[in-house]
C-alpha cells in the first residue's frame, strides 16, 4: 500500500516507523514496527535469521511497500527521499560484466551526475583503484562488496541503509569499512546497518536494535558483555 | 539534454556494451531464425509464386519467436545481483528504462531481420511485384509493435517462476492484430496484387496505443514487488 505525504505525520531530522506491517502472502515478516531513529546517528539493527531485518531495511529504501502502516524519511515518503537515500543490499547490485568505474559511470547518470570525478572519488574512498579495468565478476567477494558500498554512497546521501556490508569480508576489510562508516556518521549521516557481526561495531554504533519475529525486541545504546549478536 | 533523455541514453549504451561482450542475446536470434529458415525452405519446398504468398507469413512468425529470445534476455541481465533495485531506489524515471530497453531491442530485432531478410529473398527466390520500398515502413512499425509489447510483458513476467513461458503467453494474443497486419501488408507488397496502405495505418494506430499504454504502466510494473 502506498501513501502519500500528506499521511505521513512531520517529522523533519528524523526517520519514523509506524505500525510497519509487512506480508508476502500469510507470512508477516513485520508485524507492528513502531519506532523513531534519530538523524545523524548509526544504528546497527541486530536479529536472527526471518527476524525481518532486511524486510525492515528494503521497506526503509521504498523497495517493500508496508501492507499497512506509514514510513517517514526526513518528513517524506520513501520514494520521494530516494535521492536522500543510499541502498546497500546482500546481493552486490552491480552489472557483472562491467568494470566498477563503469558501473560506477552509470549510476551516477540515474543522479544527473556526469563526468568521472565523483565515481573516482568514491572507488578511492572504499580503497579501490578506479584504474581497475577486468569485471566485477571477477573480483573478490571483499573487493564487490567494497564497489557495493561506493555505489550506495555515490550521490552524498544523507541516509545509508546497510544489509550485511561485512558478509565474506575478512576482518581488515571489515574494520577498513567501519572506520569509513563511522567517518560518515561523523560527517552527520544517518546509518543503517543489518549485521550479524554486531561486535565489529561495538564503541562506533549509536544504538543496537534487536528484532524478533517481525518487531523491535530492544534498542539499546551499547552490546550487553557476552550477548554480541544474540538476541536479549 | 533533458534527465529523461541522458538517462534513457546511458541505459541504452549500457546494455548494447552488455549484448556486445555478452552476445547473448544476438547469438541465440541469429541461430534460432537461420534454423527457422533452413526448416521452412525444406518443409515447403515452395515456387517463386507459391512463395510470394507464404513468405510474409514465414518472415514474421520467425521475427516474432525470435525477439522473443531477446525480450527475456534483456530482464534476466537486470535480475542477476538484483541489479534492478539500484534503478528502483534512484530517482531515475521509469520510463526511461523502458524506452532504453526498447530501444535496444528495437536495434537487435531490427539488426536480425537485416541479416536474415537475404537469406529469405535467396532460399525462397522472392522478386517484389508491389512498391518494394512500403517494406520499409512495414519492417520498422511491425518489429515496434513486437518490441514495445514485448518489453512490458517481459518485465511484468519478470518475477513470476517460469517467465521465459509466460512471455509469449501474454505477448502472443496481444500481437494478434499487429501479426496479422504485417503479414498481410508484406503479402500485399510481395505479390502487388493489392495495396498495403490500410495496414500500414492499421499497424501505426497499433503502435501509438500499445506505445502509450506501455508508458502508462510501466512504473506500476517497475515498483511491483
Amino acid at each position: 500500500m502506498s501513501v502519500s505525504a500528506s499521511e505521513i505525520p512531520a517529522a523533519n531530522g528524523i526517520i519514523s516507523v509506524c505500525n510497519l506491517i509487512k506480508q508476502f502472502g500469510r507470512f508477516a515478516a513485520l508485524r507492528g514496527v513502531d519506532a523513531e531513529f534519530a538523524a545523524g546517528k548509526f544504528h546497527v539493527i541486530l536479529g536472527d535469521n526471518g527476524a525481518g531485518k532486511t524486510t525492515l531495511l528494503r521497506a526503509l529504501a521504498g523497495l517493500a511497500h508496508p501492507t499497512r502502516g506509514t514510513i517517514s524519511i526526513l518528513g517524506k515518503t520513501p520514494r520521494e527521499a530516494c535521492r536522500e537515500i543510499g541502498y546497500m543490499a546482500h546481493p552486490s547490485l552491480l552489472y557483472d560484466e562491467m568494470s566498477g568505474m563503469e558501473n560506477l559511470r552509470y549510476f551516477a547518470r540515474l543522479y544527473d551526475i556526469s563526468g568521472n570525478s565523483r565515481p573516482e572519488q568514491v572507488i578511492r574512498l572504499v580503497g579501490l583503484d578506479p584504474e581497475l579495468s577486468r569485471p566485477v565478476g571477477k573480483y573478490s567477494q571483499g573487493m564487490r562488496q567494497r564497489m557495493s558500498l561506493a555505489r550506495a554512497i555515490l550521490h552524498d546521501p544523507k541516509i545509508l541503509l546497510l544489509d550485511e556490508p561485512f558478509s565474506n569480508v575478512d576482518i581488515h576489510s571489515a574494520r577498513e569499512m567501519v572506520g569509513l562508516l563511522k567517518g560518515m556518521r561523523d560527517a552527520g549521516k544517518t546509518i543503517f546497518l543489518v549485521t550479524h557481526q554486531a561486535a565489529l561495531l561495538e564503541g562506533v554504533a549509536d544504538e543496537f536494535v534487536w528484532m524478533q519475529a517481525g518487531q523491535i525486541a530492544e534498542r539499546s545504546s551499547h552490546l550487553a558483555p557476552g550477548v554480541r549478536t544474540e538476541r536479549p | 539534454m533533458s534527465s529523461f533523455w541522458s538517462i534513457t541514453l546511458a541505459t541504452l549504451s549500457k546494455d548494447i556494451r552488455l549484448e556486445w561482450r555478452s552476445k547473448d542475446a544476438l547469438n541465440a536470434m541469429l541461430f534460432f531464425s537461420l534454423l527457422v529458415v533452413v526448416i521452412f525452405v525444406f518443409s515447403f519446398d515452395p515456387l517463386a509464386e507459391e512463395s510470394r504468398h507464404i513468405v510474409g507469413g514465414l518472415v514474421w512468425v520467425a521475427f516474432l519467436f525470435a525477439a522473443v529470445v531477446a525480450l527475456n534476455q534483456t530482464w534476466a541481465r537486470e535480475l542477476r545481483n538484483q541489479v534492478l533495485d539500484a534503478y528502483r531506489v534512484s530517482p531515475a524515471s521509469a520510463n526511461s528504462l523502458f524506452v532504453a530497453k526498447v530501444l535496444g531491442n528495437f536495434i537487435l530485432v531490427s539488426l536480425l531481420e537485416a541479416l536474415m531478410a537475404p537469406l529469405f529473398v535467396v532460399f525462397y527466390n522472392l522478386r517484389v511485384l508491389g512498391p518494394a520500398w512500403q517494406l520499409i515502413p512495414v519492417a520498422l512499425l511491425g518489429t515496434w509493435a513486437l518490441v514495445v509489447n514485448g518489453t512490458f510483458f517481459a518485465a511484468m513476467s519478470l518475477r513470476t517462476r517460469s517467465r521465459e513461458l509466460m512471455l509469449p503467453l501474454l505477448l502472443f494474443p496481444v500481437s494478434i492484430p499487429a501479426v496479422i497486419s504485417m503479414v498481410a501488408a508484406t503479402t500485399n507488397i510481395l505479390t502487388g496484387e493489392d495495396s498495403a496502405h490500410f495496414y500500414i495505418v492499421l499497424l501505426l494506430t497499433y503502435d501509438v496505443v500499445f506505445t502509450t499504454a506501455c508508458l502508462a504502466l510501466f512504473e506500476t510494473v517497475l515498483q511491483a514487488e
